[in-house]
């Protein structure tokens, strides 16, 4: 949904960044506004995934150059939980495990310190639980998985639905998702592709990190973005996607080639 | 590692002041002239003399244990001074008689002194250097016929009793520490519950070590008859000194025919600063009897302090279908090293021990378990659990396991269970990226950890000691 008037949600200009000294990203410039789907896609090793975790604050990145905007805000002078109670949300492509501590526990937390600053009523145990369970269904998952540990011996489609399910109860102003749609059979994609749908609402935007179309057939974007060797060197809408699904990325990086050396 | 992470784990220990009291301290070094010096001034019988003198005369056979997995200089037992009190008035009746500056020391620790102040009724022991100050409590249990107070006490007024039972779990020569202690004890807390009276109330020991260069070497001594019922606590702390101080205490317990005793620690001895200066040595030997049928010994220990500690409670499964049970965490943080664990021996029929561990390293700290399961050959049916699981905060702190088992009885059943996990920077930034700040989320997932050992804790100690964890490992508490 492009509405060439709507508000500004993250704006990132010539970022840079680097792991352990080495570059990854190279100059990265993206604009997203509210009611927006953006795709970023590209081969293994092109940053995307790095992309996503700067703007969410990890720990191995630095950035080394460039700015971000959040809501019109100095991103990098928040941390990262601070980003996340502003309404940024990383959904992770690989949730760490985490014995010992109950699911229940977790959300519930993760629910009150957002939710709350933004006017929600704090949840007890109880009234959580309703809630908790209501959204679960929105994700088909069996209420057993509130007493486990958080994503403590989860298959792969069940950490992928944790994710959503966490985003379903933080209601995220902006959602970046990373490789959501790996380790999901197609009954599963579907189904948290359908989840996703329902979260997303002309106020807040989705940044879907992907490397295949499969995931773009459930949520349309309404910008797509390759990115190679920690650059966008493509950008375009869904048919884009499609192309590359067609053509794999090998000719945009010949092309880019031959412009570079043109 | 994180510096966020390094931050977390390097709080500041909260109870290291000095109170500015006067003691009467015994001068540096041991000898017997030292021994019978402390018998007279605790105006002891000839027979508590001897048991002394005889302890010493092992002691000087002995050799410190090598085995632990700890590292530390040879200590001079001839620099130690063995014997520090408060210079008090001679024999206090009531708290309005007890020294305002210790009544300010304890406030500051939070430790419940004043009976009319004592939130939730328990009855507390105080231990000051080497004399117990203070018991709380004392003629309201002594109502239902409970003796409780420090053993100097129990000495003079019950010498049956502690004749009868002291050694008798943990005898002079047991060990090179053991054997010291009973040497050169100065105090401790007495207990007795007779036939058939649950105690009322919890009842605690609150220890703390004031004087630079003295060693506390305290014991106690917890006797409950048949169908007799008690839950005692003690907690512990030291100001900081950037010499090592020894604390080498023994606990005994005695369960009779269906008597029940819980027995939770909270340790908080100082434990040095962050480059391993100072601190505590906590060399202690802790044992419980369950000498009568269906009887229960529990211990939950919660070892937060000192530079090293060396301690395993224990339990004697003698009478049939006796039930022993060890819950521990155990955390460690820069330099500390910790060899602990709890020894399980089943001798009678039917006996059963449970075995909860969990080690949390973090800085440069060693956390070891060591742990033995003996089931005799006439402890039919015997039956053991043992689950001892690490986390490992950072990259440089270590995590050992060491079980031996000893099955001597075909029908018996040993299961042991172990795991090591790891706090990374991968699962806080996980929290972070939900919104939770790190400190809340170190707490969170160390409280996940220890569960199992803090549901066994009576309530506002379990209350406590999630505090005293968050304390060591976050900042914004501190």
């Amino acid at each position: 949904m492009i509405n060439k008037n709507a508000k500004i949600l993250l704006e990132v200009r010539d970022l840079t960044a680097t792991v352990a000294g080495v570059a990854i990203l190279k100059g990265i410039n993206l604009t997203v506004r509210a009611g927006e789907v953006h795709a970023i896609m590209g081969p293994n090793g092109s940053g995307k995934s790095t992309f996503a975790k700067v703007l969410a604050g990890h720990p191995a990145y630095s950035v080394s150059g460039g700015e971000v905007l959040y809501q019109g805000k100095d991103l990098f002078a928040l941390s990262s939980d601070e980003r996340a109670r502003a309404g940024m949300f990383l959904g992770f492509q690989y949730p760490v495990e985490i014995p010992g501590v109950t699911n229940s526990a977790f959300l519930r937390l993760a629910y009150n310190t957002v939710q709350v600053p933004r006017g929600k009523d704090d949840l007890d145990p109880l009234e959580f639980d309703d809630l908790v369970r209501e959204k679960m269904k929105l994700l088909e998952m069996d209420p057993g998985f509130l007493s486990r540990s958080i994503n403590d011996g989860f298959s792969g489609g069940e950490k992928k639905r944790n994710e959503i399910l966490q985003m379903a109860l933080l209601e995220p102003v902006l959602a970046l998702l990373d490789e959501t749609d790996s380790g999901l059979d197609i009954d599963a994609l579907r189904v948290v592709a359908g989840g996703i749908n329902k979260l997303l609402n002309a106020d807040n935007a989705c940044v879907l990190v992907t490397h295949y179309q499969r995931l773009l057939n459930y949520i349309t974007p309404d910008h797509v973005h390759v990115m190679s060797a920690g650059r966008i060197i493509k950008s375009g809408d869904k048919a884009l996607a499609l192309q590359l699904e067609e053509r794999g990325y090998d000719w945009l990086l010949d092309d880019k080639k031959a412009g570079a050396t043109a | 590692m994180s510096t966020v992470l390094d931050n977390l784990v390097s709080q500041p220990y909260k109870h290291g002041f000095v109170t500015d009291i006067e003691s009467d301290t015994a001068p540096k070094g041991l000898n017997e002239d030292v021994i019978r010096m402390i018998s007279a001034k605790k105006k002891e019988p000839e027979w508590l003399l001897e048991f002394r003198l005889q302890a010493y005369r092992h002691w000087l056979t002995m050799e410190e244990p090598k085995w632990p997995n700890v590292h530390y200089p040879k200590i001079d037992f001839q620099a130690i001074s063995y014997y520090a009190a408060p210079k008090a008035k001679p024999k206090l009746t009531s708290m309005d008689e007890v020294d305002p500056e210790l009544l300010r020391t304890f406030e500051k620790l939070g430790v419940p002194m004043h009976e009319r102040a004592a939130l939730a009724g328990v009855a507390v022991d105080v231990i000051f250097d080497s004399v117990s100050v203070t018991t709380t409590y004392k003629e309201k249990l002594a109502e239902v016929g409970i003796i409780f107070g420090s053993i100097s006490d129990a000495v003079r007024d019950h010498p049956e009793l502690v004749r009868k039972y002291m050694g008798s779990v943990v005898p002079t020569g047991d060990n090179y520490y053991a054997a010291l202690n009973s040497a050169v004890f100065t105090d401790g807390s007495f207990c007795f519950i007779p036939k058939g009276v649950k105690c009322p109330m919890e009842l605690s020991t609150y220890f703390r070590i004031n004087t630079q260069d003295s060693g506390q070497f305290e014991r106690t001594l917890i006797i409950a008859e048949e169908g007799a019922k008690v839950s005692y606590l003690e907690g512990c702390t030291a100001p900081k000194f950037d010499t090592n101080q020894l604390h080498a205490a023994v606990v005994e317990l005695v369960a009779l025919d269906d008597a029940d005793i819980k027995y939770s620690t909270v340790q908080n001895w100082y434990a040095g600063d962050e480059n391993g200066k100072g601190g505590i040595y906590n060399f202690v030997t802790k044992r419980g009897l369950c000498k009568g049928v269906n009887s229960k010994i529990s211990w939950t220990q919660v070892e937060t302090g000192s530079a090293i500690t060396w301690k395993y409670p224990s339990c004697v499964l003698l009478g049939d279908n006796s039930i022993g049970e060890f819950y521990s965490v155990a955390l460690t943080n820069h330099r500390q090293q910790a060899d602990t664990g709890t020894k399980m021996i089943h001798i009678g029929k039917n006996t059963k021990s449970t075995i909860i561990s969990k080690g949390i390293s973090a800085g440069y700290s060693n956390n070891s378990y060591r742990g033995l399961v003996k089931i005799g050959p006439r402890a039919e049916g015997a039956r053991n659990f043992s689950q001892c699981d690490s986390m490992l905060i950072g990259a440089k702190s270590g995590a050992n396991t060491f079980p031996y088992i000893q099955v001597q009885n075909p029908t018996a059943k040993v299961e042991h269970e172990a795991t090591t996990s790891k706090i990374g920077e991968d699962q806080l930034f996980y929290f972070q990226s939900r919104g939770i700040p790190t400190e809340e989320a170190v707490s969170m997932i160390i409280n996940g950890f220890c569960k199992d050992v803090f549901q066994q804790l009576p309530m506002e100690f379990a209350v406590e000691a999630t505090k005293l964890l968050g304390l060591k490992l976050e900042g914004s508490v501190g």
